[in-house]
């Protein structure tokens, strides 16, 4: 397998504050990677980092094996999609544009195609012509996936992509993401239902006040002791008939 | 394309009566003579006084409304625009600070400190863009940037020895294309050309923007050039404007507000649109001062500044719901 992405060594400072310390991380294609942690871990900072869009005290990411600084936009954009946490649109476009803003490279009539069947595999489609501030967050959040699906990058990085979702689309969301792994590409996604990401990820990395405390497959990275130092969780994975289930309850 | 061809329509029609009526109102026979003699009295008041004053108005809101919908996108916000974010004010205070200093009467030195002024203001306002994320944030400071550039303005005035010097500038602060000829609207015509260049070279970045400073900066556009253009851009054309007409606000808020809809809010696809409804709204408004009984005429940014205030309080009323979900 090959690594979409490398990242060794990372040191993040802000402010005098150390935010990631020493992290290392690699994400084959063909994975979906999970990288969770209780808020202010660092998990954002990771990601932005590991993209070239927040500067790094040390280390160093790679893309495709290549360093980052050597990556011209074009090159990077066909590499790497990323769907931020932060999901304001500025304007009331329709949702078949917002989609193809995925394709910049494209010319106008093949992006729509290609956003047309994004939007489908999120089942929008029915919301292609709406604007998107005229939907629900979770339409709106579901349109926002399908322009990173539309990148058809080898490397896709999500940040939070179930939240404000229903549970439904929670987990159609993650369907589509585990199809591009199984294309071929490399899936990285941020989660806080533990959960969901232990049935949606084939590997955790567990991120504690700025380090990496673990990354492992989900049975072990979320062993009972690491919910309990890191999350400060009392209890454990649990198999159901659905798969993986958490049954936790905050440490008195 | 539908809108613009409207607007187009709209823009001939409105110059059109521009030309046609003023303050002297003329009788149908000398409309007669000015039709067959252009050289005749009546005939000059209608092509060497009217049609310049009309293209004037027509070229100026046109810039202005580019510039408005420029930085609209580019900083992501419905209520930017060069009056608001106070980039016509420096230019404005930076004109008036070379004519203070006896350099107005120079060949193009007041046109470039306006340009210099709006430049150095476009700078400011997109240095704190990048800085403060929150809309609301932005406008503030241009309330802040405005105030500045009205009270440097006002300080170069204090202090400027003549007094004569301060009337001129004072009516041509308060916006105005009164008694434009040809020859003033020449020079101005490169650094608009030059500066819708450029909005137009920048126009798919700021569709890109629509979705935020991240995901435009992974977007695969060279994202700090279309930047850089989109600013400079906007600047040329707001510090053109203020050197041909002073300082007339709204023009820029409004006209992208008005065709925004019809390009399916599209930031990139608004601008032919707003130039188009720029030049119509500010030919009209300047018809409208004309015609307007006054002892003295009224001026073209206090006309623009009654119907514009108004709008920006809607505007920013209804923004104020989206930003809070």
């Amino acid at each position: 397998m090959s690594a979409r992405l490398t990242v060794a060594g990372l040191r993040v400072v802000e402010r005098g504050r150390t935010i990631l310390d020493s992290v290392s991380l690699t994400a084959d294609a063909g994975e979906v990677l999970g990288v969770i942690g209780p808020n202010g871990a660092g998990k954002t900072t990771l990601l932005r980092a590991a993209l070239g869009l927040r500067r790094v005290a040390a280390g160093q990411a790679r893309i495709d094996g290549r360093p980052l600084a050597e990556l011209a936009p074009a090159a990077r954009a066909r590499a790497a999609g990323y769907l931020p946490q932060e999901r304001r649109v500025a304007w009331n476009m329709p949702a078949i544009e917002i989609a193809a803003l995925g394709c910049a490279d494209l010319a106008a009539a093949e992006a729509r195609a290609v956003a047309r069947g994004c939007l489908a595999e999120l089942e929008v489609a029915g919301l292609a012509e709406r604007g998107v501030l005229d939907m629900s967050g979770g339409e709106r959040a579901r349109v926002l996936l399908a322009r990173l699906l539309a990148t058809r990058a080898g490397l896709l990085i999500a940040d939070e992509p179930s939240a404000g979702l229903d549970p439904d689309a929670q987990f159609l969301a993650l369907e589509r993401l585990r199809q591009r792994a199984l294309a071929g590409a490399a899936v990285i996604v941020t989660l806080h239902d533990l959960t969901l990401a232990a049935r949606a990820c084939d590997r955790l990395a567990v991120l504690c006040e700025g380090r990496m405390r673990a990354c492992a497959p989900p049975a072990e990275a979320l062993s009972e002791e690491i919910l309990a130092e890191v999350f400060g969780l009392e209890g454990s994975l649990v198999d159901t008939r659905a798969g993986p289930t958490l049954a936790a309850r905050r440490r008195a | 394309m539908r809108v613009s061809l409207v607007l187009a329509a709209l823009l001939l029609a409105a110059l059109g009566l521009s030309i046609l009526f003023g303050e002297t109102a003329l009788t149908f026979a000398q409309y007669k003579t000015a039709f067959a003699h252009p050289s005749s009295p009546p005939g000059v008041i209608l092509f060497a006084i009217r049609a310049p004053r009309a293209i004037c108005a027509a070229l100026v809101g046109g810039a202005l409304g580019v510039a408005g919908a420029v930085m609209q996108g580019l900083l992501r916000n419905p209520l930017a625009e060069p009056g608001v974010l106070g980039v016509s004010a420096w230019s404005a205070s930076a004109a008036a600070l070379v004519i203070a200093l006896g350099l107005g009467s120079a060949a193009g030195v007041v046109e470039a400190a306006a340009l210099g002024g709006a430049l150095a203001a476009g700078a400011l306002v997109a240095a704190l863009a990048a800085r403060f994320r929150e809309p609301e944030t932005l406008i503030l400071f241009g309330v802040a940037l405005a105030a500045l550039g009205g009270a440097m303005t006002a300080l170069i005035f204090n202090l400027s020895p003549s007094p004569i010097t301060i009337a001129e500038v004072l009516s041509w602060l308060q916006g105005s294309v009164a008694n434009r000829d040809w020859r003033d609207m020449a020079p101005e015509l490169i650094p608009m050309a030059a500066g819708v260049g450029l909005c137009a070279y920048a126009a798919r970045g700021l569709r890109m923007l629509t979705l935020g400073e991240e995901t435009a900066a992974l977007s695969g556009l060279p994202m700090a050039r279309l930047r850089v253009a989109a600013l400079a851009g906007a600047a040329l054309l707001t510090g053109a404007s203020v050197a041909l007409a002073g300082v007339i606000g709204f023009v820029g808020l409004a006209a992208p507000h008005m065709v925004r809809g019809s390009v399916a809010d599209d930031p990139a696809r608004t601008l032919a649109p707003a130039a188009l409804a720029g030049a119509v709204l500010l030919t009209l408004a300047d018809l409208l001062a004309r015609v307007i009984p006054s002892g003295e005429e009224l001026r073209l940014g206090v006309v623009t500044a009654l119907f514009g205030a108004p709008l920006f309080a809607l505007i920013a009323w209804r923004a104020a719901r989206s930003w809070r979900t």
